[in-house]
């Protein structure tokens, strides 16, 4: 079968999945709901190795394949079709994507098991895993705006899954809006591009971008400045990324998935897939990098001081996705695939972690809560560190391979870039410093209460269930999050997902060891053909991974040092600079800024458009001004209506005599 | 004689009526003045239907006249339901067709 | 010899309007038409129009003012009360405007139409047998509208003049609900408008209010 073949089965299998769910809710009990969600996304995931097969099948320079099911609108310029494109960037992402998915729907179906709501979690999360494929797979610019948008419908959908929480409703909407943004750049972008190549589809466009845009003109500047503004929400990059802290009110696997390995990764993906178009503009280009790296280090310094642990690991993805940003507007495509793939591997193993101790601790998500896990927790606790290591960025793990990847080809390309390079190498110290915090602080010292009962076999449960941000009350009852909590070391399914998941970070690099096998790079050669960078040379390469091993070790010394040796260090240093642990605990206070930039003054103009424009000119002026000149205009005319009959007939005989005059005079 | 004078006689019967209308106040006089009126307008059509020499002036003065009596009725029958209410029977008075 | 005729016929004419005008007693007016109906019937023959100067006389003067003449029996000729309204003297103002505009305008030379000699005469020119045909082929149409309208102006003035209650007694209980206070909003015009408060204070007990919305007095509401 055709590689197109394959694309379409591996987009139906979700829709499906996600419409026999929906239509069934109310049939499904138990657990059926997420075993059929899982396999629906497993198959998926055949169907993506299937087509990665297909694909290997055709020589490397004939591996672009569309395939078009029917005409939306072709015609007067547009030719928007209801096409996919198979090549090897989609079925690497549908790789990824599908992969991924499918053992979080495995970590999923034990996490959600008690909760009122798990029929619903599973329709939307195979709606999320539909949108993204869609997205990744879409062949012309309509169909990818059409999946962006479901992914920013099923990223709200998640994120507000406890609806009755007032936090995860804000936060929800708090994500969408920006995610609007965003899309409103990413048509905009679009536009501004179809206006010159007068084509929707993306191989006929790529084909003519060099000669339809003169390099660095303004048309495709702007195109390319919007599209960056598109993937810069959807990716959570400075200033559009104060969503994804507060998307952390969703589910543990929600998190995982959805603002960890795929949703967020859509940016990159654009990036990367608009290469011909960002390649004729190298002020984008610069722009896309420079915000890469302002993210990287912004995002890294809170992840130094925040409380909250998923928070802690927000921030890292926020810090994560700036450098595959960086590296895909630098040009160091497969570099940054090569990270948004093992990414994806140790941040959802990082969050399904996670998931695991707040299970253990009862709900709560707070560090200052957590301690001593490590003999309590002891499965968790070695995927955690697996992760660390991985994010950190030391060898052998892919995450080492990848993310110095990356700062090799930054500092191979010079001028700015080394500027970016050496702004990446202090954040990669300051990502080991806050993921070894973290890990320090949740698993060694002194157990706490909740760990020392899991030692002996009792898992904590809440008497009272509370919201983990503002500590308010809840209950159990459908909107709220179920009264069931699950850990790694009891749930077979959790394990399962999470072991699976710590293997491909430990050795997941193999596929792109410089020297040795660029299989990413090879694969991923026929798409990125065209463009004229070029990867830097072996020897390069090498210094760049050994560097980054010193730092990623230098960075967990001076974790253990300051929280698990002298512990006393860190309160001194809050005690010592109170200013910089609020500028940072407060996310450098771009929050505050938008609210009084953006959100006041429109609020304030709603409130004004009501009380002026609304009330007075609307329904005084104009309305009620209306209504007034008319009953004006009657009264007026009542007063005519006297009820004397010989006034009326007065009347007439006046009229008759004047209409006659009229017609004697004009008639001489 | 020409039709002129015909046409003369027409408009002052129609004046006169229409002074009567506008002064008397009885409606039956008012009545009687209109007739006045449609009369006037019957003479002018005669006339005219003379002068062109097709009989379609006399046809449209017959029925102003069917009119005239279907108008008459009504009003007569008006003035007798006023009557029977015992109201005045004076224009001025029955003014509550107002405002 | 015309000629003569025709101001003998002119000023009965015009006398008789000036009479029904003029007149105090409304049978005197009545008696006033008649004459003037007759003049006018005469001025029809010397127009040659023969079948309508009988129908003048027949219908008009025959049958229409006979119903007036038992009309104004029924309703008694009374006296007219002298009333001060600036029309007593404006109307025959306004009434002389108009006829000295319409002398202007048939007088003085502006009219073609009426210059001329006019058509000859052709034999049976208004007899009954042209009319007849006139009426039945060219404006049928308006003869049997004419026959529909005479048909609802008789059944109009059976309503109109008819006993509420059927051949009772006099008519106390009319008596009685004229002289009773009129209960509020019972829909005259002046109410809704507001212009003209309600003549009662309470309304009868089993009188239902017949307007739909009751208006508010004091807004002139629609």
């Amino acid at each position: 079968m055709s590689p197109t073949t394959f694309g379409w089965l591996i987009l139906l299998c979700p829709l499906v999945g996600t419409v026999v769910i929906a239509l069934d809710f109310e049939v499904f009990k138990d657990r059926v709901s997420g075993w059929i969600g899982t396999s629906a996304i497993a198959l998926s995931f055949a169907f993506s190795v299937a087509a990665f097969i297909a694909l290997e099948n055709h020589s490397p320079s004939d591996r672009q394949f569309t395939s078009t099911l029917w005409n939306y609108a072709v015609t007067g310029g547009l030719d928007a079709k209801l096409s996919v494109l198979v090549d090897p960037l989609s079925v690497f992402m549908v790789l990824v994507v599908s992969g991924v998915s499918t053992l979080i729907h495995l970590y999923s179906v034990t996490y959600m098991t008690a909760d009122r709501g798990f029929n619903r979690y599973f329709a939307y999360l195979n709606f999320f895993v539909f949108s993204m494929l869609l997205l990744v797979l879409a062949g012309n610019f309509v169909l990818l705006i059409v999946g962006w948008a479901f992914v920013g419908a099923a990223s709200y959908l998640l994120i507000s899954f406890w609806y009755r929480r007032t936090t995860a409703t804000r936060a929800g909407l708090k994500a969408f809006v920006i995610n609007v943004v965003g899309d409103v750049g990413l048509v905009l972008g679009t536009f501004f591009i179809f206006k010159h190549t007068g084509t929707v589809d993306f191989a006929k466009t790529f084909k003519l971008a060099p000669q339809v845009f003169p390099h660095n003109s303004t048309d495709i500047t702007v195109g390319c400045l919007l599209l960056l503004v598109g993937a810069f929400a959807k990716s959570a990059q400075f200033p559009l990324h104060t969503w994804l802290p507060d998307a952390m009110e969703g589910p543990t696997p929600v998190s995982a998935l959805i603002h960890a390995a795929t949703m967020v990764t859509a940016g990159v993906y654009l990036i990367a897939r608009m290469h011909p178009l960002f390649e004729q503009s190298t002020t984008a280009e610069d722009v896309g990098a420079i915000g890469g790296c302002i993210t990287l280090l912004l995002a890294a310094s809170v992840a130094l001081v925040m409380v909250d642990i998923k928070r802690v690991i927000a921030y890292s993805t926020m810090s994560q996705i700036g450098y595959m940003i960086m590296a895909v507007s630098a040009g160091a495509y497969s570099a940054g695939l090569f990270h948004l793939m093992t990414h994806a591997f140790f941040k959802a193993l990082l969050f399904m972690a996670a998931g695991s101790v707040i299970g253990a601790m009862a709900g709560s998500q707070s560090l200052d809560r957590m301690g001593g896990f490590r003999k309590a927790l002891p499965f968790t606790f070695a995927c955690f560190v697996i992760g660390g290591l991985t994010l950190s960025g030391l060898p052998p793990f892919s995450g080492w391979l990848s993310k110095d990847d990356i700062i090799g080809f930054l500092d191979n390309r010079g001028g700015l870039f080394l500027v970016l390079g050496i702004a990446a190498y202090v954040g990669a110290f300051m990502t080991g410093i806050y993921t070894f915090r973290m890990i320090f602080r949740t698993f060694f010292r002194e157990p706490v209460e909740e760990a020392r009962e899991l030692e002996h076999g009792h898992l904590h449960h809440a008497e009272v269930p509370t919201n983990p941000m503002t500590g308010e009350e809840e209950d159990t009852d459908v909107g709220f999050p179920g009264p069931g909590h699950y850990i790694a070391e009891r749930e077979m399914p959790m394990k399962v997902a999470m072991g699976t998941l710590a293997l491909l970070a430990v050795i997941g690099g193999v596929v792109q060891i410089p020297g040795v096998d660029n299989g990413i790079e090879r694969f991923l050669e026929p798409t990125f053909a065209d463009s004229h960078l070029k990867e830097p040379s072996t020897s390069s390469a090498w210094i760049g991974l050994v560097v980054g091993a010193l730092i990623a070790l230098a960075a967990i010394g001076v974790a253990y040092r300051l929280w698990v040796a002298r512990p006393e260090i860190p309160v001194m240093l809050r005690e010592r600079f109170p200013g910089v642990h609020r500028f940072l605990s407060n996310a450098w206070y771009i929050d505050d800024v938008i609210d009084i930039v953006i959100v006041r003054p429109a609020l304030w103009s709603g409130r004004v458009a009501e009380s002026v424009i609304e009330r007075i000119v609307i329904s005084g002026g104009i309305t009620g001004g209306t209504v007034g000149v008319i009953r004006a205009g009657s009264a007026a005319v009542r007063r005519w209506q006297t009820g004397f009959l010989r006034y009326y007939a007065a009347a007439m005989i006046v009229a008759l005599a004047g209409v006659a005059l009229y017609f004697l005079i004009s008639s001489t | 004689m020409a039709i002129g004078w015909y046409l003369t006689v027409s408009a002052l019967i129609f004046c006169i009526g229409a002074a009567g209308v506008l002064t008397r106040r009885n409606p039956l006089v008012i009545l009687l003045c209109l007739e006045l009126m449609l009369n006037a307008a019957n003479l002018s059509l005669i006339a005219f239907s003379r002068m062109w020499g097709r009989e379609d002036g006399q046809v449209f003065a017959l029925i102003v006249m069917v009119v005239a009596a279907c108008e008459v009725t009504v009003g007569l029958g008006l003035i007798v339901a006023i009557y029977r209410r015992q109201l005045p029977i004076d224009v001025d008075e029955l003014n509550e067709l107002q405002g | 010899m015309s000629q003569v005729l025709f101001f003998i016929a002119a000023i009965g004419a015009i006398g008789g309007a000036f009479g029904v005008v003029i007149l105090r007693n409304p049978f005197y007016s009545v008696l006033a038409l008649v004459v003037h109906l007759i003049s006018l019937a005469a001025l029809f023959l010397l127009l040659r129009a023969e079948f309508v100067a009988a129908a003048q006389v027949i219908v008009y003067a025959g049958a229409v003012m006979v119903l007036y003449v038992f009309v104004v029996a029924y309703v008694g000729s009374g006296e007219e009360l002298a009333g001060g309204s600036a029309l007593r003297i404006l109307g025959p103002i306004f009434a002389l405007a108009l006829a000295i505009e319409l002398c202007i305008a048939i007088l003085g030379s502006a009219l073609k139409g009426i210059s001329g000699k006019g058509a000859p005469y052709l034999l049976g020119f208004g007899t009954p047998a042209h009319i007849g045909r006139l009426f039945l082929t060219r404006y049928l149409f308006p003869f049997e509208v004419a026959s529909l309208l005479l048909m609802v102006a008789a059944i109009g003035a059976v309503v109109l003049a008819r006993r509420r209650r059927g051949l009772e007694g006099p008519d106390e209980q009319f008596e009685e609900r004229i002289s009773a206070p009129r209960p509020a909003y019972t829909g005259t015009l002046a109410e809704a408008a507001g212009t003209r408060a309600a003549e009662s204070a309470a309304p009868e007990p089993d009188a239902e209010p017949v307007t739909t919305g009751a208006p508010n007095p004091d807004q002139g509401g629609w």
